[in-house]
């Protein structure tokens, strides 16, 4: 008995979910290695550069006020562009959103493509498109537009379409069967299933798309990136500052305004 | 029975009809300040350059330069370590910060929203602008968009972390307390089994954020492969452009397939 008292157990988990981790944690360790030679970045690296960050940061301060009149023109133009596109490509992204939902378009092959279309546009990073779009419009507002309703589309329709597929179909099943036409069957089964999260994921990617007008600019897009670029380039780190605290500001703001909204809707 | 069928009444929306008339006001004013003040040349736009530009560029998006194939694929992999080495530190730093946020680990209200304010003001910084910021400080080079990228996932990963710590069962860890545990091996018998996985999860799923994130921040000097997008949009090489997004695309859909595979196997 005595000997059976004092039975520790060896561990809590078996052999080979030991073998596993301590791979899995040897192939992660060995892969940061290498990446952080390559990259330059090991560890002691980050306190060799910290008095540089350091004696960085005391550049910036204190901010340069004056310089915030400049800042307001550019700031609303970032603004426009993210709501111009934000309402274009909730437009656009319904009917996409349907064509993308497998209980709305049962035709295989229109679903595949179109999610195949989606997944691609997805992969491309919105400053990418920016740049394509500055060099076919040239530099202005107008190819930061085109190239952020594209990026929202992408993100719009994946949410959307994902919304759709989890509706209850018994309503729309109970609506056709007393008698509801196509239109009857949208407004009274479908809409009001999906418009609170329809609007929610709106305002959501209206927070995404001021997030990348504000640097669109840097690739000549405008809004306010076009004046942070500026500044850097001339080495006016307090003007930079400035800039940069609005930005922080802006952002704020508006993740809290659209948060209380979402939190209503939803 | 009257014999006379009537529909039934709509449905009452929860807002009054004062709120929505002056929801409608805001929104209509919002619209009309942007539409009056936003400038847009619309003259330059549909003229004739454009269309020359149009049959210029589009045509060489579907020629890519091959030949540049190795060039491209080695900033890839640049882009792709600087993304790791990041995800990995941010996946680090942020279990302290995400445990100081979780009210049933840190009982004390003002600590918590300290933490809150940290991760917030972290995410309100787009990566981009801490990239501007790095690459100021420590030079142009990788190491700057490893910091970008590491503390630009701080935020969100200390978030999303700190939010399955308060979703975790508390009996285990009242048990542990209760047979005499001690708050190390609470922690690593009550806690971290629980969590883990999720963490993980996070991640790698951050790791998919910041593969496209730091394909990017070359732009402005931090390495990775958007350095020779500048160098090729500077030089108007449009065919090196389109091999670019070409290798961008294939990387980054084969990372989201293997991340979401090694997830859908975590959780």
């Amino acid at each position: 008995m005595s000997k059976e008292s004092s039975f520790v157990p060896k561990g809590l988990y078996p052999f080979k979910t030991k073998l596993i981790i301590t791979l899995a944690l040897i192939v992660v360790i060995g892969f940061y290695l290498l990446s952080s030679i390559k990259t330059e970045s090991f560890i002691f690296h980050f306190f060799v550069k910290l008095p540089n960050v350091f004696g960085l940061i005391s550049d910036f301060f204190p901010p340069d006020w004056s310089y915030i009149n400049q800042v307001w023109p550019k700031l609303f133009e970032t603004l426009h562009i993210a709501i111009i596109a934000t309402t274009i490509a909730v437009i656009i992204s319904i009917p996409f959103s349907l064509l993308t939902a497998s209980n709305v378009t049962t035709n295989t092959w229109i679903y595949q493509a179109m999610r195949l279309f989606l997944n691609i546009i997805r992969t491309i990073p919105d400053i990418i498109l920016a740049v394509v779009f500055v060099g076919l419009f040239g530099i202005g507002a107008f190819s930061g537009i085109i190239a952020l309703i594209i990026f929202a589309v992408g993100i719009l329709v994946k949410l959307m379409s994902e919304v759709i597929e989890t509706i209850d179909m018994n309503q729309i099943e109970a609506i056709r069967a007393s008698g509801g036409n196509g239109l009857q069957t949208i407004s009274f089964a479908i809409v009001p299933q999906v418009l609170p999260q329809f609007i929610s994921f709106s305002l959501y990617v209206f927070e995404i798309n001021i997030r990348a007008s504000l640097v669109l600019g840097l690739v000549g897009a405008g809004g306010i990136g076009q004046l942070l670029n500026t500044q850097i380039n001339f080495m006016n780190y307090p003007a930079v500052s400035t800039i940069i605290i609005i930005v922080f500001a802006v952002v704020i703001v508006i993740d809290i305004i659209s948060g209380k909204l979402r939190e209503g809707l939803v | 029975m009257s014999g006379q069928l009537t529909l039934p009444e709509k449905p009452k929306s929860k807002f009054s009809l004062y709120k929505r008339i002056v929801i409608f006001i805001i929104i209509a004013l919002i619209y009309i300040w942007t539409f009056t003040s936003l400038e847009i040349r619309w003259d330059t736009i549909f003229s004739e350059s454009t269309l020359d530009n149009m049959d210029r560029i589009i045509p060489k998006f579907f020629q890519p330069a091959v030949e540049e194939t190795g060039n491209i694929l080695e900033m890839m992999f640049e882009t792709l370590f600087i993304a790791y080495t990041g995800s990995l530190a941010a996946a680090i730093i942020a279990v302290p910060l995400a445990f100081l946020c979780a009210s049933n680990m840190v009982s004390n209200k003002f600590l918590n929203n300290i933490g809150m304010w940290i991760l917030g003001g972290v995410r309100a910084f787009p990566e981009i602008v801490l990239a501007i910021i790095f690459v100021a400080a420590v030079g142009p080079n990788p190491f700057a968009g490893v910091l970008a990228i590491a503390i630009g996932s701080t935020g969100m990963l200390g978030k999303l972390y700190s939010e399955v710590i308060e979703s975790i069962d508390m009996n285990i860890i009242e048990a542990l307390e209760a047979s005499g545990a001690n708050k190390l091996q609470i922690l690593f018998y009550g806690i971290f089994p629980q969590v883990l996985p999720e963490f993980l999860s996070y991640a790698i799923y951050r790791f998919e954020i910041d593969v496209r994130a730091s394909s990017v921040l070359g732009i402005v000097g931090a390495g990775g492969i958007g350095t020779l997008i500048t160098f090729a949009y500077m030089n108007r090489n449009w065919e090196e452009v389109g091999m670019i997004l070409l290798v961008i695309i294939i990387t980054v859909t084969i990372i989201d397939q293997i991340s979401g595979f090694i997830r859908k196997r975590l959780v």
